[in-house]
């Protein structure tokens, strides 16, 4: 009785709007390869991150004064007398920098398994861009709670558009709408942080997976799984994403939920990273911190702009650090995309990198010293090689035959080629005959087969049974 | 094996330069627990007592103290709610910005959030750093922010510490302080009052933390288990994918 009255509402809806339609094509009907592995969570978790933004980013909104004399107080106001105000801002500061972490992760998979290439740059690009909207909307909120290095950070970044020829100067003035950081500018930055980037983020993000689910997801081993269909047109190598990759993903946001929660919980600052310390003064046009850094996620670029002596060579270099990463689809030029297939000399090239990146980070944050600027160079060249040589790899890298079919998300130790590989094996083996381990591990499987923990056990099995049923109607 | 080491020398002039530069004397490390209510309660009292002549915590109630403390009024009045004062005010003093820096040549800052600014151990330290130092125009001088403006409130508490000056290079540097004449409290005591005040400046900084760290166990206790249950339901729908 009820799910007829369920059928027929499904029916009108159906004849008014695609319900059903998009239901399948979306998720329960769109074939996605089943090897993922842990590097493949991040899309999900950066929408969980933007949807935690935007609803905390409300409640903030409706307490927060954008104005240069209210604004300081009126975050902490949020703090102490807002009902769970804390709360809301610490969600809201952790996901802040929980989204960089995510996204890095997230264009680190793209370049590590090449799901930027052909047929799939224009995700690429849809993401590029959001990333641009990110360090744009980031860079405006940090400058919401009106702190020292909010405000100083603000005015060196924007008194970088003066090292432009010509128009430098007025395009600051114009962008800050005062001749320094001031009301004016925390006004617009509250304008565009709120309204104007999320509304352009929201309609990429819909671009991005439009994008997405017109070529199907890459995986780790970079094959199409299209080319192999069985009679029925699905894919041998597909799985539906709605239950299988609906409920892995879930299972990878609690995981990251819980990494959150301790942030948020117990470490909101995390050490004057995610939240700074200078930060806790009020910004003071008249007093000049001493050491002037962006926020950790900034550090990498920033190194960049340090690195090079000339104000102007300076920002240009920044810029070209990321417009580079927008040519990325046309830059490599290897006919392989997984890592998993090429050869050492990429593989190299993108450990090198991976180092540079985390060394400009880390540069970033300290005082400038002879010594590391030296080094920041050095990671700079690094970086600027390793995407501007990514054309020449192919001509000398002995890339593997690629699979028909999909292998493991992780391959196995034992099938991994390589004297390295050898060595972690034999690092675990040892662990493992360890008499420490084994006595864990008796331990454990004492505690497994009290009759107390197979009664929980069992009562689990009963949820987990009743959520499965419950979900498949 | 030669690249091995120049990587290896690559990472130790690396983390040479990611290090920041030092202070001249280490902090002392701070015991700061803002849920000892009582430590708290007397560094309120020390607060309004020694500070509040000068700094304001302007982002706080009285009200707010007497709820996280569990105090009533009548307690409050008698330990730290001095004067002509409501019990919803904030925590202002009664000297005006002028009058601020016509004494001090700056005004006093507001303490709200100066743990959260500088720290625990900065406070603790800095209020144990003052020294005699007669050029200054208090006379005392300050080892953990030299030349500071404010003179040495506690000093009747502590007594007088002199510098222990050594040379660095050229230059005569203060490296150390030590007592040279006792004040009304035993070191041991003054230690603890300090403790007192940083405790109540740290919870004035955060009183949201009261809460903060109390709540955390059961929303992790809480996601632990649907992390569990969400492992396991994903085991059960994927034990069909080979």
């Amino acid at each position: 009785m009820a799910s007829e009255k369920a059928k027929a509402l499904l029916n009108w809806l159906d004849e008014r709007f695609p319900v059903t339609k998009l239901w399948e094509s979306q998720l329960t009907k769109y074939y996605v390869p089943k090897n993922f592995n842990f590097l493949y969570f991040f899309g999900s978790l950066a929408i969980l991150v933007l949807v935690n933004q935007i609803v905390t980013g409300v409640f903030l909104t409706m307490h927060y004064k954008p104005s240069a004399d209210l604004a300081f107080d009126s975050v902490e106001y949020i703090m102490r007398d807002v009902d769970y105000g804390w709360l809301l801002r610490y969600m809201h500061s952790t996901g802040a920098s929980m989204f960089f972490i995510v996204i890095y992760v997230h264009m680190f998979r793209a370049i590590f398994y090449g799901s930027f290439k052909k047929p799939r740059e224009l995700i690429w690009l849809f993401g590029m861009t959001l990333f641009l909207l990110l360090m744009a909307e980031a860079f405006m909120g940090y400058l919401l709670p009106w702190g020292q290095m909010s405000y100083w950070g603000a005015q060196v970044i924007i008194s970088l558009f003066g090292a432009i020829p010509v128009i430098g100067e007025g395009l600051a003035t114009w962008v800050r709408g005062d001749y320094v950081v001031a009301d004016a500018t925390l006004n617009r930055f509250f304008a565009l942080h709120v309204v104007g980037i999320p509304l352009a983020i929201l309609i990429l993000v819909v671009f991005h997976l439009v994008a997405l689910r017109t070529t199907g997801s890459s995986n780790p081993d970079g094959i199409e799984i299209k080319k192999q269909k069985a009679e029925n047109g699905v894919p041998i190598d597909g799985i539906p994403f709605h239950p299988y990759y609906t409920v892995k993903d879930l299972y990878a946001a609690v995981i990251f939920l819980i990494v959150c929660s301790i942030i948020i919980f117990y470490m909101p600052e995390v050490g004057g990273y995610f939240l700074e310390h200078p930060n806790f003064e009020p910004a003071n046009p008249a007093a000049t911190p001493e050491h002037i850094q962006p926020v950790w996620y900034f550090t990498p670029f920033y190194s960049v702009l340090r690195a090079i002596p000339n104000k102007l060579g300076g920002v240009m270099a920044m810029g070209a650090s990321i417009v580079l990463l927008f040519l990325l689809p046309w830059l490599d030029r290897s006919p392989v995309k997984s890592i998993r297939y090429r050869g050492t000399i990429f593989k190299v090239a993108l450990a090198l990198f991976v180092v540079s990146f985390f060394g400009l980070g880390i540069l970033g944050t300290k005082p400038v010293t002879p010594t590391s600027t030296a080094f920041a160079r050095l990671f700079t060249f690094i970086y600027f090689a390793f995407l501007l040589l990514m054309p020449f790899y192919p001509r000398f890298e002995q890339t593997k035959p690629i699979p028909e079919r999909l292998a493991e998300p992780v391959i196995p130790l034992r099938k991994r080629e390589g004297r390295h590989w050898r060595m972690v094996e034999r690092g675990l083996e040892a662990i493992r005959t360890s008499p420490a381990w084994q006595g864990a591990k008796r331990r454990l499987e004492a505690i497994a087969t009290h009759p107390q923990c197979q009664n929980v056990k069992e009562r689990l099995s009963t949820v987990i049974e009743r959520l499965k049923t419950y979900g498949s109607k | 094996m030669r690249m091995r080491t120049a990587f290896g020398i690559a990472l130790l002039l690396f983390s040479l330069a990611a290090s920041a530069t030092e202070p001249v004397k280490p902090l002392e490390n701070a015991d700061v627990d803002i849920f000892d209510t009582e430590s708290v309660r007397r560094g309120a009292g020390f607060f309004s007592n020694y500070c509040m002549g000068c700094h304001s915590a302007r982002l706080i109630r009285y009200s707010r103290i007497g709820k996280d403390l569990d105090l009533d009024e009548d307690a409050m009045r008698r330990e730290f709610m001095f004067g002509n004062v409501k019990i919803h005010d904030y925590l202002e003093t009664s000297m005006s910005k002028a009058d601020g820096e016509n004494a001090f040549g700056v005004a006093p800052p507001d303490l709200s959030l100066v743990v959260r600014a500088r720290g625990a151990d900065w406070v603790y330290s800095y209020l144990k750093g003052f020294y005699v130092d007669l050029k200054r125009p208090f006379g005392v001088n300050n080892i953990v922010s030299p030349d500071v403006a404010m003179p040495n409130v506690l000093w009747a508490l502590q007594g007088v510490q002199e510098p222990v000056i050594k040379k660095v290079g050229e230059a005569d540097t203060v490296v150390d302080v030590r007592l040279v004449k006792k004040g009304e409290m035993s070191p041991k005591e003054f230690d603890q009052a300090v403790t007192d005040i940083v405790n109540f400046l740290a919870y004035v900084a955060e009183p949201s933390k009261l809460q903060r760290l109390p709540l955390g166990k059961y929303v992790l206790l809480f996601l632990v288990v649907l992390a569990i249950i969400m492992y396991r339901l994903k085991k059960e729908y994927w034990k069909d994918v080979h």
